[in-house]
């Protein structure tokens, strides 16, 4: 039997190789970065608010005080203080982000595989519905779908925010499905008699590992900017501390004409902190991933010149102009919807 | 051609979607959204948009079919309906008040961004130490960072404080609408921080896709040929690596869109532009459903030209999507 063993360098391999020696992630100076500072937000939303006691919407006489040692943030024109709603808004945003990106992610990785897998007529409407997904603005959406909320609250903006979401990933997954289908374990699975359902989910998910990842903290920065850009329009509930909701009062009461820099500063920060964290673990995947990222390329760059061609050839055969090279870069860099 | 042909039936496919959307969501929604605006408005609504308003949301009688059949000819017609926090004024032509500031604001500030990122990204690509050591950190930060609590920033720092530029607003509200010099001047002079707010915060994007395709193209056995003819460095780089680099970078520009879209209708709300988004922000603060939908077909459909465009800009530049057969 006469198999040709493809030498195409692609994401399962890479996967793999990752999947055997768990060191290399460690010494991605990126991917520790980013883990730590994201790990540090993480227990400020889980243990914060038992540990700041003060009463984020309590209404005090000291109003509008600059950053000191009582406020660390300062007060609202109200007397609030910023630095309790900070710690409190950090739950809701974090949560929001986190769960929708997951949603996101178990949408892309469903809608990915199947189409990847699926092809003919399955993967093309697939495909197709993930590019409309893609190319209508995302935000305008859901503005529309919020607006027409009944309840506001912290589970619809997810749900919302999940369902606008999955469509960068699936692409990605898809490309990356695309390219594994045909190699020789998958056949032979298929020829032992192996179910669709256990070929997609136990034999060709696990080599998606990083790929899926890297769309799950692309995903969770999308919810966090939109969550944050909804709170803002005040489409979210405004009562419920978040940072966006402290971008919505800030605004609606005029902190820039008040001259109070110290209300609306800290959530924009925070949030450019928790994309740059994630961004910096997707950094971080990416150069496990293509290693090309690293440093200048050496011995890979033939194996990596077939990957692009056959991708290019797999994506023309979809409605699209996909190249998928650039794919990881693609992730990472998707600009912010907020 | 046949390139083209099949973006053309892919944007035909993507407006229908989004249309039906459109249609969908008000009847998808739990909760009946039309009564409890109308109780909002507790009688002081002119039974001209009640019944506009019931023909929006499909009220009236018929099955299901039949109303997305009049809601698709009431589209063709241009009729989107009454708005309610412009009464009496029709949706439509709210929206094309608006429609040019939006258009010439995201438009201009949008190609600028493409092409400063797009050119720093070759560099970036080219020389990559610079890169890794400068010039990630602050692109990713500034990527990561909300556009509108970028632009409450700017409108901060260089309206409020250094008075530099107007705080809000597209002209000086003393000077007419006309298109003759002082017109130009204070539209230009207004659109300074918005336009600049948008460039700043979405230029990462773009520079970093085409680092990465930069990053790719350098590993070409073209690019080796070049360098074996002893070209100079900055022709290779030019002509041989960023000509190649730069088709697929087209090609996301046209994906991300829609991110860089909806970012910049954040800032026209911080800056008060009145272009389309600040008309969505009223649209949603006033509960006005029509113009929440009419503004969101029309921003759909303003992304989907400009998507449009960059694909002829793509034809233009990859002969092989010329080919005949």
């Amino acid at each position: 039997m006469a198999v040709t063993i493809a030498p195409a360098m692609n994401a399962g391999d890479a996967s793999a190789d990752a999947d055997r020696r768990p060191g290399l992630s460690l010494r991605s100076g990126k991917l520790l970065t980013g883990t730590i500072v994201f790990a540090i937000f993480a227990i400020v939303a889980i243990v914060g608010p038992f540990v700041v006691h003060t009463d984020p919407s309590a209404l005090t006489s000291d109003t509008l005080q600059a950053p000191s040692g009582a406020h660390w943030f300062g007060t609202t024109q109200t007397g609030q203080d910023v630095f309790a709603q900070f710690i409190d808004g950090t739950r809701i945003s974090m949560l929001v982000g986190v769960v929708a990106g997951l949603i996101a992610t178990v949408l892309s990785v469903i809608v990915g595989l199947i189409g990847g897998y699926a092809g003919g007529i399955v993967d093309e409407v697939l495909s197709v519905l993930s590019n409309v997904f893609l190319v209508i603005p995302a935000l305008p959406l859901v503005i529309v779908l919020a607006g027409y909320l009944p309840n506001k609250g912290a589970l619809s903006v997810t749900i919302v925010i999940s369902i606008t979401g999955w469509a960068w990933g699936a692409r990605i997954i898809r490309a990356q499905t695309l390219s594994l289908r045909k190699r020789d374990f998958i056949e032979a699975a298929k020829a032992s008699g192996e179910g669709r359902f256990r070929i997609l989910f136990f034999d060709i998910m696990p080599h998606l590992g990083t790929i899926i990842a890297a769309s799950f903290l692309g995903n969770v920065i999308f919810a966090i900017l939109t969550q944050a850009g909804i709170a803002f329009l005040g489409l979210s509930d405004v009562s419920t501390w978040s940072w966006g909701t402290m971008l919505y009062w800030a605004q609606s009461n005029n902190a820039l004409l008040l001259n109070a820099w110290w209300w609306f500063v800290p959530p924009g920060i925070a949030i450019g902190i928790v994309g740059s964290a994630l961004a910096l673990m997707n950094f971080g995947i990416d150069e496990l991933v293509n290693p090309r990222l690293r440093t200048a390329g050496i011995a890979t760059r033939k194996s990596a010149r077939k990957l692009q061609r056959d991708i290019n050839r797999d994506a023309g055969a979809s409605a699209l102009q996909l190249d998928t090279a650039s794919l990881p870069g693609d992730n990472a860099g998707r600009p912010g919807s907020a | 051609m046949r390139y083209l042909i099949r973006r053309i039936l892919f944007y035909i496919v993507t407006l229908w979607a989004a249309v039906t959307l459109n249609f969908a969501i008000p009847r998808a929604m739990p909760g009946s959204p039309v009564e409890s605006v109308l109780a909002r408005f507790k009688g002081q609504i002119s039974p001209h948009a009640v019944a506009a308003f019931t023909k929006l949301f499909g009220l009236g009688s018929g099955g299901i079919v039949s109303q997305y059949w009049a809601y698709l000819s009431d589209l063709l017609h241009g009729n989107l309906g009454i708005s309610f926090s412009y009464y009496p004024s029709s949706t439509l032509s709210v929206i094309l008040t608006s429609l040019p500031w939006t258009a010439v604001l995201i438009g201009v500030s949008t190609v600028i961004s493409f092409v400063i990122g797009t050119v720093l990204g070759i560099l970036a690509g080219w020389r990559r130490k610079f890169w890794l050591d400068m010039m990630l950190p602050v692109t990713t930060f500034l990527g990561s960072i909300p556009f509108f609590w970028f632009g409450l920033l700017a409108a901060f720092l260089l309206a409020y404080r250094l008075h530099a530029f107007p705080l809000s607003g597209a002209v000086d509200s003393t000077t007419l609408i006309a298109f003759n010099g002082t017109f130009l001047a204070s539209a230009a002079y207004h659109a300074i921080l918005p336009a600049g707010t948008i460039v700043v915060s979405s230029i990462g994007g773009w520079m970093l896709g085409m680092r990465n395709m930069m990053v790719t193209t350098q590993a070409e056995d073209y690019v080796l040929m070049a360098e074996a003819k002893g070209l100079s460095p900055r022709r290779i780089m030019m002509s041989y690596a960023a000509r190649n680099a730069i088709l697929p970078s087209l090609a996301t520009f046209a994906m991300s869109l829609g991110f860089v879209v909806s970012g910049a209708i954040l800032v026209e709300i911080v800056f008060s532009y009145p272009g389309l988004g600040y008309v969505l922000f009223q649209a949603v603060t006033n509960d006005d459903f029509p113009l929440m939908q009419g503004v969101f077909l029309m921003i759909t459909l303003a992304v989907l030209a400009a998507n449009f465009l960059a694909d002829l800009a793509y034809v233009a530049l990859d002969p092989r999507t010329r080919a005949t057969n």
